[in-house]
């Protein structure tokens, strides 16, 4: 503690720079934590995927529909817990740019395979209730500032209506929170009777199912049992835990998303290099003074860890207050206006960010401390 | 402290060889030197002739090629680097040409420096800081820093700093070579009552005889050997 006051001082001689280099390092952090967040959004909340949830599709591509009598065969089998059917709508809303995922279900099997939904008692009843009703993810709602009560036209793409027309006509019934960071909040849920009796092709086809097994540790082999069930049949399956089936959507949009994260990446550590550079400068510019501390009595140790202590000081001060901006700004939300919509700062990530601030602090003031280490008394004194 | 000849200093046999590439230059060659607790020593001689160096090797600053350096009976060129460290700050008090002073810290912070390596806690600290500068003369500038203070207070702040462990030796490294006369005169009547008055044992190098006088010995050192001696 005696020495933090000559720390502090030596961090004041130059007060610009010093706030220069907090800048940078502040700026760093940020783009790290918008690093993380977009990260995650293109993960599409794989890490909230449940881990005793199968998703089964047609096995050879998810464009291809299954029959609805699957769904109870898949009950049938040993380890299978619940089976509730999904399918793509794929409508627009207003415009193309507007997109954000319809999915047709069976409205009590949703509540049921999805608890991490939160809805109030009057939104559950009124969606079992209500024929037309939709429950809207809170981003979406946000996105377009919907709200309960309203009615919301949806243009077809794909599936027509029996009468010829592409407008389909929703209530929203409710509107969902995620009972876990990083729930999918932008989904569109309308109920399948609605939608298998009006649509003028394709009934009894859904598009893929979600599967809840019994013991999450025997996943695969439940996976197993269920394509072998459908094996030889017209339409076969391939289940595949949820997170995994995320992961592969995920890695449509992937390559944007490594682009974009490589880049940030390069950014990153260009600041990182540029501030372990100028606390190369601050201790190469006051060489004669370190000497000076060791002639005073000061170890060779001591004074490495003087000058390393700095470096920390200055790595964990801007991480943190980097952190804590990149924190606050993600939080307004996504700042595409939509195209990310899981967007948010992983609290692991933030750990993580944490200790890079350490790290940073180390990597930093590693080559001058070690400067300060090798310096000998009598020469340094003279320059 | 002193050794059981009277010598606070021995040097015995000292060789000190720097090396630029390949060239070996030979500074010191088998040097001997005794110095009585108490007192005032001047080393005088050309640049170059290997005073600074002497100076450097008595305060554990540097470590000899050959020979041995004895303060109050122990051998500070065989003391690992950690043990010589705390040697320095225990018993050897440094003054500076260019005064040393760390500019981001005030009169009082620098002259407080090498008690941070104590176990004293800040209370006292402060108290042999005050005793400090008031030996010194400068309690009413222990807030100001170097660069508000003139050379000859610069060179006073330093010698606080350099006494204010109160260490057995004094080593002073041309402290009046950056001085006016007045300044020089001034930091000359502090080093000959603390040499005097708090019985301080000192080395000064210095190049300037007037300097010099205040010493109660002076040795010549040409070419790293030892040529005249002078008794006040």
């Amino acid at each position: 503690m005696r020495f933090l006051g000559l720390i502090w001082s030596n961090l004041r001689r130059k007060k610009l720079r010093t706030s220069l280099t907090l800048l940078s390092i502040l700026v760093a952090f940020v783009l790290f934590g918008y690093l993380v967040a977009i990260e995650a959004a293109f993960s599409m909340g794989v890490q909230v995927a449940g881990l005793d949830r199968l998703v089964v599709r047609h096995k050879i591509s998810i464009i291809q529909f299954l029959p609805i009598s699957y769904e109870a065969r898949m009950e049938s089998l040993p380890g299978v817990d619940a089976a509730s059917h999904q399918t793509w709508f794929g409508g627009i809303y207003q415009k193309p740019t507007n997109f954000f995922a319809q999915i047709p279900v069976d409205a009590e099997e949703l509540l049921d395979m999805y608890p991490e939904y939160i809805l109030s008692p009057e939104e559950e009843a009124a969606w079992l209730s209500t024929k037309t009703g939709a429950l809207v993810g809170r981003a979406t709602a946000n996105r377009f500032g919907w709200k309960v009560g309203d009615r919301i036209p949806i243009q077809a793409t794909i599936w027509t209506k029996k009468d010829g027309s592409r407008t389909w006509e929703f209530d929203v019934v409710g509107i969902f929170d995620g009972a876990k960071q990083g729930t999918d909040l932008t989904n569109f849920f309308f109920r399948y009777d609605y939608f298998d009796e009006a649509r003028s092709f394709g009934e009894g086809q859904i598009g893929w199912y979600m599967v809840r097994v019994k013991d999450p540790s025997k996943a695969a082999e439940v996976a197993a049992a269920i394509d072998r069930e459908f094996a030889n049949s017209s339409a076969e399956t391939k289940a595949e835990p949820e997170g995994a089936f995320l992961q592969g959507f995920a890695k449509q949009v992937g390559n944007i998303g490594a682009i974009m994260i490589a880049i940030l990446s390069a950014v990153f550590f260009t600041i990182l290099i540029v501030a372990a550079n100028t606390m190369a400068q601050s201790v190469r510019e006051r060489t004669s003074e370190l000497a000076v501390l060791k002639s005073l009595g000061f170890t060779h140790r001591g004074v490495m860890l003087l000058v390393l202590a700095e470096s920390c000081w200055l790595g964990v001060t801007g991480g943190l207050v980097g952190l804590a901006l990149a924190w606050y700004l993600i939080s307004l939300g996504d700042p595409t206006g939509g195209a990310l919509p899981n967007f948010y700062f992983p609290t692991d990530k933030l750990l993580i960010g944490i200790v890079l601030t350490v790290l940073l602090g180390l990597a930093a003031g590693i080559f001058p401390s070690l400067q300060a280490l090798r310096l000998k008394i009598a020469d340094a004194i003279r320059r | 402290m002193a050794e059981g000849n009277g010598a606070l200093v021995s040097v015995k046999d000292v060789d000190k060889i720097f090396r630029r590439g390949s060239e070996e230059i030979h500074v010191l060659g088998g040097l001997d030197l005794e110095i009585p607790e108490g007192e005032f020593l001047a080393l005088m001689g050309p640049s170059g002739s290997g005073k600074s160096t002497l100076l450097n090797l008595i305060g554990g600053l540097d470590r000899p090629t050959q020979g041995s350096i004895s303060v109050g009976g122990q051998r500070i060129d065989q003391l690992p680097e950690r043990q010589l460290a705390r040697w320095r700050g225990r018993h050897v008090g440094l003054i500076f040409q260019f005064y040393n002073l760390l500019p981001v810290l005030n009169a009082e912070r620098n002259v407080e420096l090498p008690l941070l390596l104590t176990h004293l806690g800040r209370k006292e600290r402060m108290k042999h800081v005050a005793t400090a500068l008031e030996i010194v003369g400068l309690s009413h500038r222990r807030g100001h820093y170097p660069r508000t203070l003139s050379g000859g207070e610069q060179q006073r702040v330093g010698i606080a700093r350099a006494i204010v462990t109160d260490p057995t030796l004094l080593l002073c490294d041309e402290p009046t070579g950056d001085l006016d006369r007045a300044s020089s005169d001034g930091v000359l009547d502090l080093l000959s009552a603390l040499n005097r008055e708090h019985g301080k044992t000192i080395i000064m190098v210095t190049h300037d005889p007037h300097a010099a006088e205040r010493a109660s010995r002076t040795l010549y050192l040409d070419k790293g050997q030892l040529s005249v001696e002078k008794a006040a």
